[in-house]
């Protein structure tokens, strides 16, 4: 099963070399206990575009399609059983990124 | 109630959580599980009365409800890879051990008490599947329309099957956590029903107190090392001990110092008494109590005093102390200051009270203190002032008669 695993971030900004480090090291162990499916971290909301091609023709619109006080700021498909496993992973992920996380499965 | 219905009765409340239990391991999945078992239960009502209680009524529940279960995943095709070719074949085998057995129902408490889901949702679920109350009684047990009750309960099987919320007891590491998490959940239920809230609402609600104890004493039964369960189960006996005592006549809520304790249920505190007993032999032994087993005692040396004036107070701040070591919480602290005032006097309790303004203005047992130590110390005005907030921040209608029946008398 799948999950997708979100750094919440508000007004942080980005990663602090060390948070960096802390999240290689995690990287690590995901990728070697077979945890490991993709993870990113992504530039700041103000660089999002949407766009909506439903209708004629395509609209593009500048900014994040919600605008809030906290925003994705990057992202893990983690490999787990089952939730238990899952959120003890995310929490060791929180404590690396040093952010707020949440955890989604896949469909 | 005739011989069967009472038999009928007696089944749910031994059986319901067993059946579910065994369905849920079988078919993986709680919402089939339930509705299954809900309706072999019906099938029982319809039955029995003509045929007879059968000899062994779980096996007989377990049957039907697997049969009910199978018969719904064929009617609605859903014979996907969790629901192998196998098990959906009619399995009249007796049930299994009663050991494996009783394993199946603490997991089916903690995958309903799962960190994942909401407080209340957990409540609510552990009602409706361990405890096997009607969603109408834990609709109105949580003083919420049926329907909005039902929504809940939906969306947290759904969340169970959609994030895979696991069916199964949790590891060693995560043990002690998951289980303070389902006594916190029980205890929820259990403050619900004593200290119920709502203007159309018993001020006691015996229901969800027993039910409760209930499924505290299955706990304890399934861990029965854990200190902290025992703990629990003694608190809740020693409060229920007191329960009929608590309301007067007239409806009015009598405080513990003015209660009739010969009108407290002997056998209750005796049980209860014996669990703090063991508990304090480990704790002598060097095992640390937790909170609720700190709370038993307080609430033994309650009542084991024949009458409030031999109270032993300095055992109950010594207790109060060792608590806040564990839980420095403003609440806390209040509760320690009622005893310092039959310790150490009013004012020195009202000055340790006062501190806590800032974080317990809001909540009503801080004003009926302050309210009570402002009345002996003679502070007529204040006290008034601080009833009144009292009343206004409480919700359970005997306590309401009580403070109000209390401001009136100051003059």
């Amino acid at each position: 099963m799948q999950y997708l695993v979100s750094v919440i971030d508000d007004t942080t900004g980005p990663a602090t070399p060390d948070e960096d480090a802390a999240i290689d090291v995690f990287n690590d162990r995901l990728k070697a206990e077979g945890h490991w499916v993709f993870a990113g971290g992504l530039g700041l909301p103000s660089a999002a575009t949407v766009i909506d091609n439903r209708g004629e023709e395509a609209m593009f619109t500048d900014g994040p399609f919600l605008e809030s006080k906290e925003y994705l700021a990057g992202f893990w498909i983690i490999e787990a059983p089952d939730l238990d496993v899952a959120l003890t992973l995310a929490a060791e992920g929180s404590k690396a990124c040093n952010r707020k996380i949440e955890v989604r499965p896949f469909n | 109630m005739s011989d069967v219905e009472e038999a009928i009765t007696r089944v749910h409340r031994e059986q319901w959580a067993r059946v579910v239990a065994s369905l849920t391991r079988r078919f993986g999945d709680l919402d089939i599980a339930e509705e299954a078992a809900a309706e072999a239960f019906a099938t029982a009502i319809e039955r029995w009365p003509a045929d007879g209680v059968p000899a062994n009524p779980g096996a007989w529940l377990t049957t039907t409800a697997n049969h009910k279960a199978i018969d719904r995943i064929r009617r609605e095709n859903k014979r996907d890879d969790k629901h192998k070719e196998a098990q959906l074949v009619y399995d009249d085998d007796p049930p299994e051990p009663l050991g494996a057995i009783d394993d199946e129902r603490l997991r089916l408490i903690f995958i309903c008490c799962h960190p994942a889901l909401a407080m209340e949702t957990r409540a609510a679920l552990t009602l409706r599947m361990v405890g096997g109350l009607t969603m109408p009684e834990i609709a109105h047990a949580f003083l919420v329309q049926e329907s909005a009750m039902g929504r809940r309960i939906t969306r947290a099987k759904a969340k169970i099957k959609a994030a895979r919320i696991p069916y199964r007891v949790p590891s060693a590491a995560d043990l002690p956590a998951r289980v303070s998490g389902v006594l916190a959940v029980l205890f929820l239920v259990f403050n619900e029903g004593y200290l119920a809230t709502g203007p159309d609402t018993d001020p006691v609600r015996h229901d969800l107190t027993a039910e409760a104890i209930r499924l505290t004493r299955l706990i304890r039964a399934l861990l029965p090392e854990d200190g902290e369960v025992a703990g629990l189960l003694a608190l809740m006996l020693l409060i229920e001990a007191r329960r009929t005592a608590r309301v007067s006549a007239s409806g009015e809520l009598v405080p513990l110092a003015e209660q009739d304790r010969g009108a407290w249920d002997a056998a209750l505190v005796a049980e209860g008494h014996r669990l703090v007993r063991e508990r304090l032999a480990a704790a002598a032994a060097g095992v640390a109590p937790g909170r609720y087993q700190i709370l038993a005692a307080i609430n033994a040396v309650h009542t084991s005093a024949r009458a409030v004036g031999d109270t032993d107070w300095s055992q109950v701040v010594a207790l109060y102390d060792q608590l806040i070591r564990l839980d420095p919480s403003p609440i806390i602290a209040l509760n320690r200051a009622i005893a310092v005032a039959e310790l150490d006097g009013p004012d020195v309790a009202l000055a340790a009270v006062d501190r806590l303004e800032d974080t317990l203005a809001g909540y009503h047992a801080y004003q009926v203190t302050r309210a009570d130590l402002l009345r002996r110390l003679g502070r007529g005005q204040e006290s008034r002032a601080a009833y009144d907030k009292a009343i206004e921040l409480t919700g359970n209608t005997a306590e309401i008669a009580y403070l109000t029946r209390r401001r009136d008398e100051l003059g």
